[in-house]
């Protein structure tokens, strides 16, 4: 671990055990499928067979009749889509039109599963099956079958005149790049494809609820925000928010794609009409057909230097699949995909397309992964080209505070420099790749992290222990890494710490945990809970004491009058205070801002290709990621290593490999193949510390960068093993035999 | 019970098949007999002469499991040991892959090669049928209604014998093959020339292949990369693989020949202890 100018904490940069560790490894954790209510009937989903079609007619009549049926609910039930939340509604339930196969077009709810899933079957629907459009590049010509004849494309001069299957085109442009690519000497320019890929949460999607004749609804959900869902759910139903309790489970992994809501309205619509409470859960092709992967994109890339190694100028032309409705945003590419380095001059055009798969999501650094998958490989034929190392080429590029980072805003304490450095200086490159065909590859990826709003409350305890109340689902850790600040706040050990994370009734709102926000934003509002707690204490301390409030001064966990004569720890003023008084709850609500000032990670990867089958094997792998400060190392690295094994899966065989009627051929983890233990080495990480300026303990986001390098990592590697560049994944046995055979 | 429900009962094993199937409803199956509590399908049984017999519903690790199986059928254990998850093999069969009859399943050219037998008792009595007659078609066999396969046996190994069986799968487990075989080779007592073979791949047909002329090519001629090169030939021949989600129809090809050629090594080794 790099460290620098850190203060001396006492509990920041431990590694304690997590407080749900025990119900995790025992079973006991209760996850969305282990919700069960007395009375519970069983939902199940009629979902479309075809990527494109139009609903003529739904016919329930002969569900409905099955015995053991208590309600069927199709779109009629669930209304227009709500003004702020265009295609909502449409997603959840098909009214009119299926845009891709597993679209859900009607829910049963039954005494058992079987019944449900029988009366599912009995569903009649009258289809007229219209031709599907699978690729991002077809989409977007004129003539292609329109997925939605109404849209016209949001564009930086309004919108379109014709209808298309573009939502948007983001336009990018800074400095002149057609000018500059003319002075550069030496210009690489490729056109790259990857393919829609799935998050490969472990945990299917599953929700409960119970609309009680009052109007108070409560749901169950694995959903990786509770207050969105509620906001969303509130929404769908027309029904107000504050009626409205969401209760988040224990969370089997989401990277994302546990943001929207799928089976919480329907579910709770099921309750309202059979006035039981309905679960329903999702199998694992309902997941991939149904839910939300993140796209595939095609990207057009140019990237020009001087000879002395200058970066100049830079040109991308993004396409990504949005699915059937606007989805995960090319946008967030072009906020990312130049932001590693000081480029002049770059002009960048993104497009969000609908294509007939399902509605994209945000998946871990959404968008940055494919455009440094284009990015980083023509870095790395530049310094090729240029006769350059490539870190050398990239360190003198590197951005640095003041360089112009995402949305043209200048970056403060970027930490892409030291991330290079630390390649440069670590074991792994510096030591040498022998035998035949095995190559190393580099790469960098920046993902901007979010701050946006959390509030968390604090109760001390009669015996000086605190109780943390927290509205941030933990996915990775963060009932431990925010227990630590508020421990460190406090001046007390992280045992007296006791977090939990409760409903949306229950603590002030927090918006999802996803862009690498809770430890960083979530954590402002526990340290800032923190402080009015020793506020509070503070003032009911200064009369016991006799001493004006202004004279209660409080450090490293200890009390004490200003003139030295009464001291006490926290754990004796609380006891002191709270044992015998009145309770004490603080609370701390931020609103952390848009953005939270980024983050860096960087690969170094060492492959084996087997000429003869076209295997790719991972031989080595480095994650070097800039944490600003790690509150916890042990899930700072394993989220560097997660990131890094979701990457090598996407790099080397994840796909929706599809058939030409738009099916998915591999909805299952037999054929969507994600890496097993016996495919990944042991990832070795280095942890960065260059403070975030915006954070009270420099907390940088640390969830979403490490999946950024691996794609181009890995191609840049296969590429020096091989001698072909791969521009296309995944870069499974077949594209690396087809692309290298014969030679 | 097999008789009275004919095709809607199924013979469960380890049920790593078929459960799967039932519950993804690509099988209609209104009853499923347990054969785990016959004697003669869970036995393992290894003849003085060196003869082997296995039930068909003995779980893979039983096999693998046994010192004496393992030590004169190597690639049987190479087979046993591929078939999903250490989980996986506590329960799977042998038997249970070949009536899987799936053209990938990673026991069947194993099965072929060594020159096993499947002994089928049914109502009209008891039946044997050679392992490369037993598959007809993708998920499709010689059983009849009423019919089960009862064991498995194998010839002992000959002198200067050895067989490996291969498979290539994009990742390190937890896969279907892309194309499998299995070389089973017996060597002149001097280590140097073939005297017979038999060779078998899988995932390139709509069943498990047996393959004789790519044996042929080998038995009377010296062990050598030109021999072998012809034996692969002759395997690539016979391939008629399809493009699927798996692999494409070049790619199949070329990986015949790969898996016959490693595999003929390993088995040539062996085979010289």
């Amino acid at each position: 671990m790099v460290t620098t100018d850190k203060p001396a904490y006492k509990v920041i940069g431990t590694r304690p055990i997590r407080p749900d560790g025990i119900d995790k490894v025992t079973g006991r954790a209760v996850y969305g499928a282990d919700v069960n209510l007395p009375g519970m009937l069983y939902g199940h989903m009629k979902r479309s067979p075809h990527a494109h079609a139009i609903i003529k007619r739904i016919n329930t009549a002969k569900a409905e009749a099955l015995p053991g049926v208590r309600a069927v609910v199709t779109a009629l039930d669930l209304g227009p889509d709500p003004a702020a939340l265009p295609d909502l509604s449409k997603n959840i339930l098909a009214g009119d039109k299926a845009l891709y196969r597993g679209h859900a077009i009607a829910a049963v709810a039954a005494t058992t599963d079987l019944i449900a899933r029988q009366a599912a079957d009995l569903i009649e629907v009258e289809w007229e099956v219209l031709p599907p459009v699978l690729d991002v590049r077809e989409a977007m010509l004129p003539g292609a079958p329109l997925l939605n004849p109404n849209q016209h494309t949001r564009t930086p001069s309004g919108p379109s005149e014709n209808a298309s299957n573009v939502v948007a085109h983001a336009a990018v442009a800074f400095g002149d790049a057609d000018k500059a690519f003319a002075e550069c000497d030496a210009i690489v320019e490729r056109e790259f494809s990857t393919k829609m890929v799935h998050q490969g949460y472990i945990e299917p999607q599953s929700a409960t609820a119970v609309w009680n004749p009052d109007g108070q609804v409560t749901i169950w959900s694995c959903t990786q925000g509770a207050f969105p869902a509620r906001q969303n759910c509130s929404a769908i139903l027309g029904h107000p928010v504050s009626k409205i309790k969401v209760v988040p489970t224990e969370i089997g992994g989401g990277f994302g794609g546990k943001i929207a809501v799928y089976l919480e309205p329907v579910v709770a619509l099921l309750s309202r009409k059979s006035g039981k409470p309905v679960k329903m859960t999702m199998d694992r092709v309902d997941v991939f057909e149904g839910t939300g992967p993140t796209p595939g994109t095609s990207i057009r890339a140019k990237l020009g230097a001087t000879k002395d190694g200058k970066l100049r100028a830079l040109y991308a032309d993004l396409a990504y699949e949005n699915g059937a409705f606007a989805g995960s945003a090319a946008n967030y590419a072009t906020m990312c995909i130049a932001s590693g380095y000081d480029i002049e001059h770059v002009k960048l055009d993104a497009y969000d397309v609908l294509v007939n798969k399902p509605r994209t999501q945000d998946y871990r650094a959404p968008s940055a992964p494919a455009a440094a998958f284009a990015m980083e490989q023509l870095i790395d034929e530049l310094a090729i080209k240029l006769n350059m190392d490539v870190e050398q080429l990239r360190l003198q590029n590197s951005c640095k505070p003041g360089t112009r980072g995402p949305m043209g805003m200048p970056h403060q304490a970027p930490g892409h420099e030291e991330c290079l450095r630390q390649a440069i200086a670590s074991p792994h490159y510096n030591s040498p790749l022998e035998g035949p065909n095995r190559g190393r590859g580099t790469a960098s990826g920046f993902w901007f992290n979010v701050g946006l709003r959390s509030s968390a409350s604090v109760s001390v305890q009669p015996d000086g222990g605190v109780s943390l109340i927290l509205g941030s689902t933990d996915i990775g850790g963060t009932r431990a890494s925010l227990a630590m600040q508020l421990a460190e706040t406090l001046g007390i050990p992280y045992e007296e710490v006791t977090p939990t994370v409760v409903d949306t009734n229950s603590v002030g709102y927090n918006d999802v945990t996803a862009g690498s926000r809770v430890t960083f934003g979530s954590g402002m509002a526990t340290v800032e809970a923190g402080k009015n707690v020793i506020k509070e204490l503070s003032a009911r301390l200064a009369p016991t004491w006799q001493v004006p409030v202004e004279d209660v001064e409080f450090e490293g966990g200890v009390f004490k009058s200003k003139d030295g004569s009464k001291s006490g720890t926290f754990k004796e003023i609380a006891q002191a205070i709270v044992g015998r008084g009145p309770g004490l709850t603080a609370s701390g609500s931020v609103n952390a801002g848009f953005l939270q000032g980024g983050g860096f990670s960087h690969a170094i990867v060492d492959v084996e290709v087997d000429p003869e089958t076209g295997k790719v094997t991972i031989l080595r792998y480095t994650c070097i990621q800039d944490a600003g400060t790690a509150i916890h190392p042990s899930y700072v690295e394993g989220q560097m290593q997660g990131g890094a094994v979701q990457g090598i899966g996407w790099a080397l065989n994840e796909e929706y490999y599809y058939d030409d009627s738009g099916r998915m051929v591999n909805s299952s983890y037999l054929d969507y193949r994600i890496p097993t233990t016996l495919d990944v080495p042991m990832i070795d990480t280095i942890i960065v510390e260059v403070p975030n300026p915006l954070h009270p303990y420099g907390v940088r986001g640390v969830g979403e960068p490490g999946i950024v390098p691996p794609l181009a990592a890995i191609a840049n590697a296969v590429a020096h093993a091989t001698g072909v560049r791969q521009t296309q994944l995944p870069m499974n046995p077949r594209r690396i035999l087809e692309t290298t055979s014969g030679k | 019970m097999l008789a009275k429900h004919g095709a809607a009962a199924r013979v469960l094993a380890g049920g790593t098949d078929l459960i799967i199937q039932a519950r993804e409803g690509r099988r209609d199956v209104a009853v499923m007999v347990d054969v785990k509590g016959i004697a003669e399908a869970t036995q393992l049984s290894l003849a003085g002469d060196g003869a082997l017999r296995i039930g068909a519903a003995t779980s893979c690790s039983a096999i693998y499991h046994n010192k004496d199986v393992a030590k004169a059928f190597p690639a049987l254990i190479d087979s046993a040991s591929l078939i999903g998850s250490v989980q996986i093999q506590a329960r799977a069969s042998i038997g249970g892959n070949l009536c899987n009859s799936g053209p990938a399943g990673d026991s069947i050219p194993t099965l072929i090669a060594l020159g096993a037998a499947c002994h089928i008792a049914g109502p009209a009595g008891e039946r044997t049928v050679p392992v490369e007659e037993f598959c007809t078609g993708p998920s499709r066999n010689v059983l009849q209604n009423g019919e089960m396969l009862v064991s498995i046996s194998f010839p002992a190994p000959a002198a200067h014998s050895g067989a490996a069986f291969e498979r290539f799968i994009p990742r390190n487990e937890m896969d279907i093959a892309v194309v499998n075989a299995c070389s089973n080779v017996t060597l002149s007592a001097d280590g140097q020339t073939f005297t017979a073979a038999r060779i078998a791949i899988g995932a390139v047909a709509p069943t498990p292949l047996y393959v004789p002329a790519a044996g042929a090519a080998l038995v009377g001629q010296p062990v050598s990369d030109a021999t072998i090169a012809k034996a692969c030939e002759a395997a690539q021949a016979a391939a008629t693989p399809i493009t699927d989600m798996r692999g494409s129809v070049e790619q199949r090809h070329h990986l015949v020949g790969v898996l016959v050629r490693r595999t003929i090594n390993k088995a040539v080794k062996r085979a010289r202890g």
